[in-house]
């Protein structure tokens, strides 16, 4: 059993005590200790259950590559699943649940799975489950789903905020172990703006729990110099729980933050997203231990050697009284000497290699302890937790040689270099053979836009083992990344190191060498998703020959730490079943996050009301205060309808089109897009962008106009006024303002590069206030002014500019309900106070303000088509019988050669009509024209479509508008339409325009 | 070839599976075969599937510069649905989702085909009519959808927010036999059934030339020799336009990045797919438990297999805003796919104008939940030079103005 040393522990404070409950049980530990190493001091071994068989687990690893010590941390809002226990920080209150379990963590039901491994080997389920069919989705997928997924999903809201940050850097040190220290500080002292940032809560790395001595100082001390000196430097900004979790195109990187994770009494936002962009990158990222592959890998109590030796030393942790180290380097004997310094037995060092000759072996031997060579583990025995293990010859096939009674295993297989972040972005890299890891190839670095690398690594990321190496590497790297930034270093010697000298390590990927498909079965490479040697082979076997085939069939590498631990091991386990080399094989895809970030980091501040930014027009909290049901329109909201007290939607809109019909509405068009056209080329732009002339137009008059697509596709429409001979204000749609701004000037900065004409969107600087009704103009003379309203000042489509009731305006004689009409623009400022002008005016006429879905049945009861309705990106104009808006006179104008096409002449193409039912009802909306018989793939034909369809409070009954096949030809033809319930409605086609066909209404 | 059932991994339990063959050979090339297929992804292999199948032909190989199944048929989301607009599209989709039905069981390998309904939801007043007249068109094409309230989206999704203050839920196209199938798996399932009727799956070998004879394909110079072929069927996604290059032709296409995420697995939370599309993002959980989410496209073409992260921020806001609970989640992993895009944004299905060869290509973002639907129909094209399924998705249909656009009702693409 595990538990704490009387003395030591680098990281903890003693003198405080932190409590917090594991699975509802009281527990405490110290300031500095994580989850994993409190659970340790008290005794606690087991922390989880793997993915698929529900084995019993420990904790292997002491940091972000933790596969296996995972937890649900926090309750309600603030509960979390899959956190890592070696990565969580304890505090004051702290609640930890075990997952993947049921009844219990220590009594596991699902714990069957590992009873019938063997019947479970990698893609059993592709092979079965397939009878009788329904079961998949009834039965097997269910008891599947049930027993796989790892932590309990959240239940309720997040409790906490999240917050993104912007930074320009030159240079962004990830990593903040002493090569990234070094490289900090060198790139500091040379006046670059640095970002150095380090994942967890403590600086060094792993130098001071190696003994490392820097410069004859115990590396601690060299630490806490260099960190005063960066604290010092004003154009170095450090950051301590902050992990660089990718990086992308042209120096863009991800920094992950925890702010309040550990300290959750702090407030403030939890995590933060830094947004970094960087001239260069340093990686110093330090390297991963891998495990080794033996048979019983698993049990609770096996550990990476580093990690044990992690515990005792930062943590004071005793793993066990008695521990049996096992590799094939001499790395691994520093944790031997650690716990024999520290009082603990180490009952052997088994050394899968031929001799141990290093310094570090020569010191466990004079420490006494005993140094087996050329020996493997044969088993771990145990269950729960580790009892023993049995030994035997490396170059066998796992016969015992030997039994040791112990409580740990402490595992070294060699170090791979964390070479996430460099890969992310393109970063190559090259298998090398003497120590037998992927390394970055610096001659294959990722590149920027000039085509130059822009991330380097640093230390053992790049590969170097000794401290000694690491600084010289991390030396290197920040007088390349001071080069590529056009700086130089100041030249300094890096200080002198205390290494032992270390013999090369053997490559050892199974143990013994020899051992046979029962073994294999036993021996893990990916602990949490249960991807075992046996399982790669029989992928290899199989036919899953590329490695990314083997990881998608296994899973291996595919758990949430995204195969740190596994990947190498499993590479070469495959390369061994096809008998390749292990660079043939190659890699999976480096992706990013290095570790999972949090979706509340991504998303930042943007939830609820903040979600994506609101536009609101200068009358928007009129409809507000007026408890208006308001619609998404694009990014604003705009006034559905305005109900009263008691009012339906549909009784409130009647209400409204009435009202408006019979004396005065009054409507907020602000959304209305308003985009300024200007320049001594203006005419002849807008001639190519709308179907009709726009360069003939006056001053003083506006015109409807249609754009359309290069496909020839109607993409908008609205009116254009000419302001003056260089100027034209352009009117778009609601939704359409932003893309048909960006269209103009796509075809402007694109095509027209040279032509003269500046557009600007000034959709936001103007209110539009439609004044409409038979009371309009009476309306707007009330208010007063110095303008002529006249018919014969102001005729239909022309406009003015001058003073209505004490407010400056423009005024648009244009109509899209049939009524008298005037489009009011007043500057925004002024524009609610207009509105309120307007209405208080307009009580003697009962002005009712409407909302759009009366505009929509206004301009349905004239036959006006609507974007979007009659449109949806496949109608042309001349479909819409809008061929008088197109100009025969103009050479070319967008659209024009797309609508020449033989489809888009093709008779037969549906045409715009009216269609009442014959009952008066209202047609369905989005209901089609059914015609006879079926096609080719039993569909039934069609030959029409409803476009729009409103009741039609003006005329009492249903219209609709629709295109039919040789509608405009068959007049008074009853047709049918489909209901979604599989009947049918008799609708007449008619004429579209439903009221006042002459316009006498709107031309008074 | 030998069937797997849950016995026969009995069997071979009881001798550490040592016994287990190879899903498909792995052959040297022949001189010449009947067909050739260029790309063994998803729509390559069920096109030889098929071409087997329905049309005895055999003497066929699938070559494939990597591996297979390795390009966007191993890196979608895995949605498989049918409640298309247009009608010919809603044709092979639901051919396809009709043939995922029974798939494990046609092809003794189980691609967890699961059922478990689609929904997309409608946020704005013009998303409920866009929505409304697809369950219209679906009505007449033998598609089963229905339009539901958003009472019912939130019993069917229980996690889901359908009060959010910017875009309420106003109610959602609903198709209850859409689903996800396991996507590695269908590649898989397909290649071992195409090796079992005597065709070569050739991996590593990547086609570097086309050779023709008087206007007609005559073969295809790779990197492991010359091949010859009497058709060519060309089914490699945003490489299409290399391919038709090589022939001597153009391709109305672009080719984009497409990127996705998933998060770390937790407890069935979610047993339906759920798009979104005025906030732009969709959602669904796989049988491991992770969260599958899916986002928008770059704005430029590229070929990198990576895109831009603001991309992934917009979703994953999208689908927090959407599902609450998901915040507290982490994201275990993004990926990037090279999607080949056409101009009204549905695949070209169809002969080149090189005799004897054939493109399919120009599925988007949208082709996995096609793939035993545009196998079928594309077998039948090679084989019969027509097929319904594939006639209005010919070539010619964009020098015609014929787009089949399906953004049009509710701007849902694929």
């Amino acid at each position: 059993m595990s538990t704490r040393l009387a003395s030591g522990g680098r990281l903890i404070d003693r003198h405080t005590t932190r409590t917090f409950t594991f699975n509802g049980k009281r527990l405490s530990g110290h300031d500095g200790d994580t989850l994993a190493s409190a659970l340790l001091a008290n005794g606690q071994t087991l922390m989880g259950r793997s993915f698929k068989y529900h084995r019993p687990r420990g904790v292997v690893a002491s940091g972000a590559e933790e596969p296996n010590a995972l937890m649900g941390i926090g309750e309600g809002g603030r509960f979390e699943p899959n956190q890592r226990a070696t990565t969580t920080e304890i505090f004051d209150g702290l609640t930890a649940k075990t997952q993947n379990h049921w009844p219990s963590l220590d009594f596991d039901v699902g714990a069957v799975n590992a009873m019938v491994p063997r019947l479970l080997p990698a893609g059993f389920y592709y092979k079965t489950f397939m009878f009788p069919r329904p079961f998949w989705k009834h039965v097997f997928e269910p008891v599947i789903r049930k027993s796989a997924g790892l932590g309990a999903a959240p239940k309720d809201r997040d409790a906490d905020r999240y917050e993104h940050f912007y930074a320009h850097v030159d240079l962004l040190v990830a990593g903040g172990g002493i090569a990234g220290l070094q490289a900090a500080l060198r790139a500091g002292q040379a006046g670059l703006r640095v970002l150095l940032v380090e994942q967890t809560a403590h600086w060094g790395g792993r130098a001071p729990v190696d003994g490392v001595e820097i410069g004859g100082k115990p590396a601690e001390e060299w630490i806490n110099d260099t960190l005063q000196a960066l604290e010092g430097m004003e154009n170095v900004c450090i950051r301590t729980r902050s992990m660089a979790s990718g990086v992308y195109d042209h120096g863009y990187a991800l920094v992950y933050e925890r702010l309040t994770d550990h300290a959750p009494e702090m407030g403030g936002p939890r995590h933060r997203l830094w947004r970094v962009r960087a001239g260069q990158i340093i990686t110093a990222t330090g390297a991963i231990e891998r495990p080794l592959s033996f048979a019983g890998n698993d049990i609770p109590g096996v550990m990476l050697a580093s990690a044990l030796r992690d515990y005792v030393v930062n943590w004071g942790i005793s793993p066990g009284d008695r521990t049996v180290i096992v590799t094939n380097n001499d790395d691994a004997y520093r944790t031997a000497l650690v716990l024999h310094e520290a009082g603990l037995a180490v009952p052997a060092i088994v050394d899968a290699r031929p001799s141990a000759t290093g310094d570090l072996p020569q010191a466990a031997r004079e420490a006494g302890i005993r140094v087996l060579t050329g020996t493997g583990i044969a088993e771990v025995k145990g269950r729960k937790s580790v009892t023993g293990v049995v030994l035997c010859a490396q170059a066998g096939e796992g016969a015992a040689t030997d039994e040791i009674a112990c409580e740990a295993v402490a595992m070294s297989g060699g170090w791979s270099p964390v070479v996430h972040l460099w890969s992310h972005c393109g970063g190559k890299l090259i298998w090398d053979a003497e120590r037998s890891h992927f390394r970055p190839d610096a001659a294959r670095a990722p590149t920027g836009h000039d085509g130059k690398p822009f991330v380097i690594t640093a230390g053992a990321a790049s590969g170097a083992e000794t401290a000694g190496d690491v600084l010289a590497d991390a030396k290197t790297a920040a007088g390349a990344a001071a080069d590529a930034l056009g700086r130089s270093l100041p030249d300094l010697d890096a200080a002198g190191t205390n290494d032992p000298h270390e013999e090369p390590m053997a490559p050892v990927w199974i143990m013994p060498q020899g051992a046979g498909p029962a073994k294999r079965m036993k021996m893990w490479l990916d602990y949490q998703n249960d991807v075992k040697v046996s399982d790669v082979r029989l992928a290899a076997q199989e036919g899953y020959e590329s490695v990314e085939h083997t990881k998608r069939y296994t899973t291996l590498g595919m758990a949430t730490d995204q195969g740190k631990l596994s990947n190498i091991n499993g590479l070469a386990t495959l390369a061994g079943a096809l008998n390749a080399e292990i660079p043939a094989v190659g890699t999976t895809t480096f992706r990013p996050p290095y570790t999972p970030i949090s979706m509340g980091a991504i998303a930042g501040e943007a939830r609820d009301a903040t979600f994506q930014p609101l536009r609101r027009t200068p009358i928007h909290d009129y409809h507000e205060d007026q408890g208006a049901y308001m619609e998404p329109v694009g990014h604003w909201r705009r006034p559905y309808t305005y109900p009263k007290t008691g009012e339906s939607h549909a009784e409130s809109v009647h209400r409204e089109v009435l009202a408006t019909r019979n004396s005065l509405g009054l409507l907020d068009a602000s959304t209305l897009g308003k985009i300024l056209v200007k320049g001594p080329d203006a005419g002849k732009f807008l001639d190519m962008l709308y179907t009709n002339m726009m360069s003939t137009l006056k001053p003083g008059k506006c015109r409807y106009g249609l754009m359309c697509n290069e496909n020839g596709f109607l993409m908008d429409d609205g009116v254009v006024a000419r302001l003056d001979e260089d100027t034209f204000l352009v009117h778009t749609t609601s939704g359409g303002a932003e893309h048909t701004h960006a269209h103009m000037e796509d075809w402007l900065q694109c095509e027209w590069w040279d032509w003269k004409v500046h557009t600007v969107n000034i959709t936001e600087q103007f209110a539009q206030i439609a004044v409409v009704g038979p009371n309009a103009r009476k309306l707007l003379e009330k208010m007063g002014g110095d303008m002529d309203l006249s018919a014969e000042a102001l005729p239909f489509m022309g406009w003015a500019e001058g003073r209505i009731g004490g407010f400056d305006a423009r005024v648009f004689r244009i109509s899209f309900s049939g009524e008298l009409s005037y489009e009011i623009a007043i500057p925004a400022s002024q524009g609610r106070a207009f509105w309120d002008a307007a209405l208080e005016a307009g009580g003697t006429w009962d002005i009712t303000p409407y909302g759009t879905e009366a505009l929509h049945i206004m301009r349905a009861e004239k036959g006006f088509i609507m974007i979007g309705d009659e449109t949806d990106g496949t109608v042309i104009p001349q479909d819409l019988g809008l061929n008088w808006a197109i100009s025969k006179k103009k050479e070319d104008y967008m659209g024009k050669r797309a609508q020449a096409r033989s489809h888009m002449t093709d008779p037969t193409r549906w045409k715009l009509v009216g269609l009442e039912t014959t009952d008066g009802s209202t047609l369905p909306d989005g209901a089609y024209c059914i015609a006879a018989g079926t096609n080719a793939n039993n569909q039934r034909n069609v030959q029409g479509r409803v476009t729009s369809t409103y009741h039609s409070p003006t005329l009492g009954r249903g219209i609709a508008m629709g295109l039919v096949l040789n509608g405009p030809d068959r007049m008074g033809d009853i047709v049918e339409f489909n209901k979604v319930d599989g009947g049918t409605v008799a609708a007449k086609i008619v004429d579209p325009v439903f009221f006042d066909k002459d316009g006498e209404k709107q031309n008074v | 070839m030998r069937r797997y059932s849950a016995f026969a991994i009995a069997r071979e339990a009881a001798r550490y599976h040592q016994g287990w063959e190879r899903a498909w050979a792995s052959p040297e090339p022949k001189r010449a075969y009947d067909v050739i297929i260029v790309g063994a992804g998803g729509h390559g292999l069920a096109t030889a599937f098929y071409l087997g199948k329905n049309f005895g032909i055999t003497n066929v190989a699938v070559i494939e510069k990597g591996w297979l199944g390795g390009g966007n048929t191993g890196r979608n989301t895995t949605i498989i649905r049918s409640n298309y607009l247009q009608d010919p599209s809603a044709a092979i989709y639901e051919k396809a989702r009709s043939l995922y039905e029974t798939m494990s069981q046609d092809l003794n390998y189980n691609v967890m085909f699961s059922p478990r309904g689609v929904l997309m939801l409608a946020q704005t007043e013009h998303e409920v009519r866009g929505y409304t007249r697809t369950a219209h068109a679906n009505a007449l094409q033998g598609v089963k959808t229905e339009f539901v309230g958003p009472e019912r989206v939130k019993e069917i999704v229980p996690i889901i927010n359908i009060d959010g203050p910017r875009y309420p839920v106003l109610g959602a196209l609903w198709q209850a036999r859409a689903g996800t199938a396991r996507h590695d798996a269908v590649a898989w399932g397909y290649a071992r059934a195409c090796s079992d009727m005597g065709m070569d799956i050739i991996q590593k070998c990547e086609v570097t030339g086309v050779n023709t004879e008087n206007g007609a394909v005559t073969g295809v110079e790779t990197t492991r020799g010359t091949i010859g072929c009497k058709k060519l069927g060309v089914v490699v996604a945003g490489h299409s336009s290399v391919l038709a290059e090589m022939a001597g032709f153009r391709l109305p296409m672009e080719s984009v990045a497409l990127q996705a995420l998933v998060s770390e697995p937790i407890k069935p939370c979610m047993d339906c797919v759920v798009m979104a599309n005025t906030v732009h993002g969709y959602m669904s959980q796989s049988d491991k438990g992770e969260m599958v989410i899916g986002g928008g496209t770059d704005g430029y073409n590229n070929y990198t297999q990576r895109g831009s992260f603001h991309h992934i921020e917009e979703t994953v806001r999208a689908l927090v805003e959407t599902f609450p609970m998901i915040s507290r989640l982490k994201m275990l992993r993004q990926w990037g796919g090279i999607v080949d895009v056409t101009g009204d944004r549905s695949p070209i299905i169809s002969k080149a104008p090189v005799e004897g060869m054939f493109f399919n290509c120009g599925w988007g973002t949208g082709g996995f939940k096609a793939i035993p639907g545009s196998g079928w129909g594309f077998a039948e094209l090679m084989a019969r030079g027509y097929s319904p399924l594939t006639a209005e998705f010919g070539l010619n249909r964009f020098r015609e103005g014929r787009f089949i656009d399906e953004s049009v009702a509710a701007g849902v693409a694929h």
